[in-house]
């Protein structure tokens, strides 16, 4: 039944470019790489704004801080699923469509940023008070010590929560084929699924299980080269 | 070169109870080019009193001046400039972990915005200065304790300030590496003439590097005044912590008594001691103490055991005789009761 690997290799189906797998990868690849530089340029700032805002002596920046909180705590309590169809008339408004990897990734940049940003600003919580104390008795301002002590002192767990980001991004492109993004989860759904052909089903969950172990590694590997912090065994 | 003048700082109580006073009409003036220490227990007040004199904290009442500037009037860009004038060193050192030594040291100048070459230039010469010649592009984990705490001092002194402030420098230190950094304090005074504020509450710190010793009790000074003044004051709260009279044997067959010595013209050592003793027809053993040398001066706090040529303890007379013959002369002197 689950036949040798040549059968697999010459099956018309599964080589065939368009509309195959391998296609399918790179749409998915696609959505993702995008949406995460965009998650990166926005999630990070958001990242260090919730951190910096957290216990400013100011009450209206307190205040800010409590919105900017709830609205993320909100965005993320959302299934990705009903998200991406909750913001059908906002992406069609923006992207002029609502099906698509470009309309998709704009639901999927809205998931991720949130998710993100509350990582980047656990990150940053975890930097000792004191390191962030001695560089500002040193005549630092809050730029020069978010630029040159909180991302540099935080980098290793910042590529660690960019690469858990990208693996949960990985999973709603899966979802974003309910909106015709294209990729791998709809090919999975679409031919695998309501086609019936099961083939199509093993081996795009194949291509995803390889795209997010690769992922884990090329994160790890990143981490550790700018981890100077000493390994405790 | 620092002039604290009625420096008050209240903390309101986070319950919304009553208010803890940290610092409360703190007067000190210290000169410049000496190692003065700031001693007291935790929550004595002593790292309210740091974060005051580099801006962190606001005074609630009080001046706060380093180098003839008012700390606690500044603000924004004139208070980041204030603080280049005082190089801190903390007990963990705090480098950052992202760096290599060489860079740590030459961040203060990051942030003053020297250029490049100059930069280099001056850690250089600090890494020279505090001997991590070598180790200069190692991270700080590739570094021992006590090599950590040169690249923290090496830091502090990168931007030439005034004043180095050191928050308890070698409280997480063995004891050698404890002596080589003190050292190393020492000879930065020595060469650099740099005023140095060692806040610690171990008193092995004070009588190795101190001119000078500040006891801060309960957010007020008790105590203040040159090391060898303070060690040789009897009555003062810091002597016996500086000079502590460990425990002396127990079952002696003899009368004990406690001498506490350093500021007497006539009894300079415990052999001047011992010597008044036979004059009193006694034998003088000394059975327990502490004795310093502070500043080519010896301060000590012993306990002697006074027997008769016979071995039998002394009469009252001569006993009563001997005390009142060495608190004349400004020794500190009373009989151990069992």
């Amino acid at each position: 039944m689950i036949g040798t690997l040549q059968e697999w290799l010459s099956n018309p189906l599964l080589v065939r470019w368009e509309g195959g797998p391998w296609e399918a990868t790179l749409v998915t690849l696609y959505m993702t790489v995008v949406t995460m530089a965009l998650t990166v340029v926005l999630g990070l700032p958001l990242g260090v704004a919730l951190y910096e805002t957290d216990d400013s002596a100011s009450p209206l920046v307190r205040k800010l801080n409590q919105v900017t909180g709830f609205v993320v705590n909100v965005l993320r309590s959302f299934p990705f699923f009903i998200l991406i169809i909750a913001l059908i008339p906002i992406t069609s408004a923006i992207t002029g469509r609502s099906t698509g990897p470009n309309a998709a990734m704009i639901a999927l940049t809205i998931a991720a940023v949130p998710f993100a940003a509350r990582l980047f600003e656990l990150n940053l919580r975890e930097i000792p008070a004191g390191k962030i104390e001695a560089v500002r008795m040193m005549g630092a301002s809050r730029w020069q010590v978010i630029r040159q002590v909180l991302i540099p002192e935080a980098l290793p767990g910042l590529i660690g929560s960019i690469t858990t980001t990208t693996i949960a991004v990985i999973g709603y492109t899966a979802m974003a084929g309910s909106v015709n993004a294209g990729g791998l989860g709809q090919l999975a759904y679409n031919r695998g699924y309501t086609g019936y052909q099961t083939e199509m089903i093993v081996v795009t969950v194949v291509l995803l299980i390889a795209i997010v172990i690769l992922v884990q590694l090329i994160g790890d590997r990143l981490s550790r080269a700018v981890d100077h912090r000493a390994r405790t065994a | 070169m620092i002039t604290l003048d009625g420096l008050s700082k209240v903390f309101p109580a986070p319950g919304g109870g009553d208010p803890v006073v940290a610092l409360d009409g703190i007067d000190l003036h210290l000169e410049p080019g000496r190692v003065h220490g700031i001693v007291g227990r935790s929550g004595a007040g002593k790292s309210t009193l740091i974060r005051c004199l580099t801006g962190l904290e606001k005074p609630s009442t009080g001046r706060v001046e380093v180098d003839g500037t008012d700390v606690a009037a500044l603000d924004g860009a004139a208070l980041r400039a204030a603080r280049r004038n005082i190089g801190m060193v903390f007990q963990h050192a705090n480098l950052l972990d992202s760096r290599t030594a060489a860079q740590n040291i030459a961040h203060p100048l990051e942030i003053a915005g020297v250029p490049r070459a100059q930069r280099q230039q001056r850690v250089a010469e600090l890494v020279e200065l505090v001997g991590l010649t070598g180790r200069e592009d190692n991270y700080p984990a590739q570094l021992s304790g006590g090599q950590i705490q040169r690249v923290g001092i090496a830091r502090g002194l990168a931007a030439e300030p005034k004043v180095l402030l050191c928050d308890e420098p070698t409280s997480a230190l063995d004891g050698s590496t404890t002596r080589q950094i003190l050292g190393l304090i020492a000879d930065l005074r020595e060469r650099l003439g740099i005023t140095v504020v060692i806040i610690t509450h171990e008193m092995g710190v004070v009588r190795e590097v101190c001119d000078t010793v500040t006891l801060l009790q309960d957010g007020t000074i008790t105590q203040s005044g040159d090391l060898l003044d303070v060690a040789a004051d009897p009555h003062g709260p810091l002597s016996a912590e500086l000079i502590p009279l460990p425990p002396a044997p127990t079952g002696i067959e003899a009368l004990v008594v406690n001498c506490d010595y350093g500021n007497s013209e006539r009894f300079r050592t415990t052999d001047d001691l011992i010597r008044l003793a036979e004059t009193y027809e006694a034998e003088a053993t000394l059975v327990a103490g502490t004795i310093e040398t502070i500043g080519g001066c010896q301060v000590g706090r012993v306990q002697l055991a006074l027997r008769n040529r016979s071995g039998q303890p002394i009469s009252r007379e001569g006993l009563t005789a001997f005390l009142t013959e060495l608190e004349a002369a400004g020794v500190v002197a009373t009989e151990v009761t069992a």
